[in-house]
């Protein structure tokens, strides 16, 4: 076989092998965008028509599985603070701890590839066994010592709080900050910090002043990515800090709350009577998708600009 | 050598060192504080310290002489504090207050030999056990009534049944999406797929349950026409759901690093787009989706609101259309329950402490794998 022939053979051969497995894999991709997006069409086309100004701004009476008077602003806002609360603790150790992973740390010592595997195992660990964590660190160990020293008469903190919720979900977190912080600052060229050290800037005013105003929209987007997953979580504060049914709003870190997430499980679990509450829960659900859904949305655009930016310096 | 003048000239610049070289070590901290702290509580269980037995045996309060006081602290179950605090009548009258306990206990009860036994000892919680009213040695978990029956093997089976159901349907899909995205799509393609896919990972657990509850259950019930409508293959189906991007991410990221020599060379040797794909890229990133289905695997098993709105029945079976309760599920619904510092209490820890255990190891496996391969395939770090 001469290479003409063989050249007229390839061509005039259908690729059978190429088209086939091209069609298998991207069958396999097309019905992954599809479970995606019956999932959202679903919520979407039988949320939207209870997602009334009335229900986002109701605090419901004690039978919250009423559709007429139902409504879900104590979630909101519980969702909403807990979350907060969250990102004042997550993001600067967060941030920080990148800063010492990308600036500071010798590539090759045994610590850093210890803090590495720790971070990279806290991003694995599951979420129920953070709710053990903070059941038995923050409510039974830190909340009850912290009882008997401020002598409170019943337990304020040795019970489920706001404050303890906020703290478990943030250790849950900080791998996905860690992670986003650490990739923006890579993303960074070395030229700066050379022209800056160069200038006669020390190494701390180089991080502080050209650094990290650098790295602010892969921190935001660090900040955005954990926000929304620790709004959807559920599992970790089961024990740590969500309430069934609150008559008032929290006003107190101490305070239990009402969460979105757990109120869509018992929305869909325990309702009496799962026509009737259809409409609410599909709502609440609905809710609750805008809330982590867009956020998450928002961090995976600013993130895809950051890796465009780090393969461009590559 | 300058610009090297040591701690002794800028002692900010130290101090900040220091201390961001602290506040990273707090991630190695906490999860050394998960360990000890899930691990803590379950101690007992571990330790075989805690008896669960109705009948317990009792001493008479008149013997409390003979009995050295830190036996009677452990007898009595207390702090040693608490201990130090009380006096001598007080103890004896806990001692009566024991005995009269037991006594209170029905007749038929006493007859029972269920009634005398440990049921958190090793061999209680893995071993079956013929219970009275059984006809044949069971595996039973049921942490209700008045003997509380903890066998783990239910709930190991329920776990395991779940995450293989969820992984045999997300690990094809996502590795097939992976090797497509990767290798098959032009650029523009990959540009959108892959942020949408990592988009699915954005939906909460919960809302995943939920809609396998509401809308999913029902319609494969139709489609296979099983009997019971939430069981383990439509919580392995949900599943599925939460470990597809993490699969997809890792796979793909796994197959793009190989480098571009390698699939040059292929096809300039005449080698097809999916022979380049199937039998040069395919190999050279197979420890990376090995990583990827190890990571897959540890997500699964730890993924708790979503088997838990769809099934929660403890059945001790194989069969993929029966209800299974997971561990991450008994300890999400029974935790409530649960006396803080009881022994059910610190059984669900148990669980939490095994469950951490695994998730540790694969997560190990996973990152250990995907190092190497990366070393390998850039040749640096």
């Amino acid at each position: 076989m001469n290479p003409v022939q063989s050249r007229h053979f390839r061509t005039a051969k259908f690729d059978f092998g190429s088209f086939f497995f091209t069609g298998l894999t991207g069958m396999a991709t097309l019905l992954i965008l599809a479970i995606l997006a019956v999932i959202l069409g679903n919520i979407i086309v039988n949320g939207w028509p209870g997602l009334t100004w009335h229900f986002v701004s109701t605090i419901p009476k004690k039978d919250f599985f009423d559709p007429a008077t139902t409504g879900v602003l104590p979630m909101i806002i519980g969702t909403s603070i807990r979350v907060f609360v969250m990102t004042l603790f997550v993001l600067p150790i967060g941030v920080i701890t990148a800063v010492y992973l990308t600036e500071y740390a010798p590539t090759h010592s045994p610590i850093t590839r210890v803090i590495r595997a720790a971070v990279n195992n806290l991003a694995g660990v599951p979420s129920i066994v953070f709710g053990l964590f903070g059941a038995g660190f923050f409510l039974s160990f830190v909340g009850q010592h912290m009882d008997q020293l401020l002598q409170n008469p019943g337990p304020v903190w040795g019970k489920p709080t706001l404050l303890w919720a906020s703290l478990t979900l943030a250790v849950m977190t900080m791998p996905v900050v860690i992670v986003a912080t650490e990739e923006s600052l890579k993303a960074i060229p070395p030229g700066l910090r050379e022209a800056s050290l160069a200038l006669g800037a020390t190494k701390l005013e180089t991080i502080v002043k050209i650094v990290l105003p650098q790295a602010l929209p892969g921190i935001m987007t660090g900040g955005i990515l954990a926000v929304s997953r620790a709004a959807g979580e559920v599992a970790p504060i089961l024990f740590t800090g969500v309430a069934y049914y609150m008559a008032s709003l929290p006003g107190k870190l101490s305070d239990q709350f009402m969460d979105l997430g757990y109120h869509v499980f018992v929305l869909s679990t325990q309702s009496p009577d799962i026509e009737k509450t259809r409409p609410i829960l599909y709502a609440t659900v609905l809710v609750l998708l805008m809330l982590t859904f867009a956020l998450n949305f928002v961090a995976i655009i600013i993130r895809a600009r950051v890796r465009k930016k780090l393969r461009a310096f590559g | 050598m300058g610009i090297h003048r040591g701690h002794k000239a800028r002692p900010l610049e130290w101090l900040a060192e220091k201390g961001i070289f602290l506040v990273s070590l707090s991630t190695i901290l906490v999860v050394f504080l998960i360990f000890i702290f899930v691990a803590r509580e379950a101690l007992p269980i571990f330790l075989g310290q805690e008896n669960s037995a109705l009948i317990k045996q009792v001493i008479p309060a008149e013997d409390m002489d003979k009995l050295k006081p830190e036996e009677l602290r452990a007898y009595l179950g207390l702090t040693e504090k608490k201990f130090a605090a009380m006096d001598k009548e007080t103890l004896q009258m806990l001692m009566e207050v024991k005995v009269e306990a037991q006594n209170e206990i029905p007749s038929h009860f006493r007859n029972d030999p269920d009634a005398k036994v440990n049921t958190t000892e090793w061999g209680m919680m893995v071993k079956p056990r013929q219970w009275t009213g059984y006809d044949k040695p069971e595996y039973i978990w049921q942490p209700i009534g008045n003997i509380h029956k903890y066998n783990i093997v239910p709930l190991i089976v329920g776990s395991l049944k779940i995450t293989l159901i969820g992984l045999l349907f997300a690990v094809p899909l996502a590795v097939g999406a992976a090797i497509y995205v990767s290798q098959m799509a032009s650029a523009r393609v990959r540009e959108i797929v892959k942020p949408v896919i990592e988009m699915l990972s954005g939906i909460p657990s919960v809302v995943v349950g939920f809609f396998a509850l509401i809308v999913m259950a029902s319609v494969l019930q139709s489609i296979f026409g099983y009997q019971t409508r939430l069981n383990a293959f439509v919580a392995g189906i949900a599943l599925s759901f939460s470990v597809i991007p993490l699969v997809f991410s890792i796979a793909e990221d796994a197959l793009t690093s190989v480098p571009r020599s390698y699939t040059q060379a292929a096809l300039a040797l005449g080698a097809s787009r999916w022979q380049t794909a199937w039998q040069i890229v395919m190999p050279a990133a197979l420890p990376g989706v090995f990583a990827a289905v190890v990571l897959g695997f540890g997500r699964a098993i730890g993924e708790t609101m979503i088997v838990l709105m769809v099934c929660s029945a403890s059945v001790m079976s194989w069969s993929i259309f029966d209800s299974a309760r997971s561990i991450t599920t008994t300890i999400a619904a029974e935790m409530a329950e649960a006396v803080v510092g009881g022994h059910h209490y610190r059984i669900l820890f148990m669980l939490g402490a095994l469950l951490f255990a695994v998730t540790f190891i694969s997560n190990m496996i996973g990152d250990v794998v995907i190092h190497r391969l990366k070393h390998k395939l850039e040749g640096k770090r």
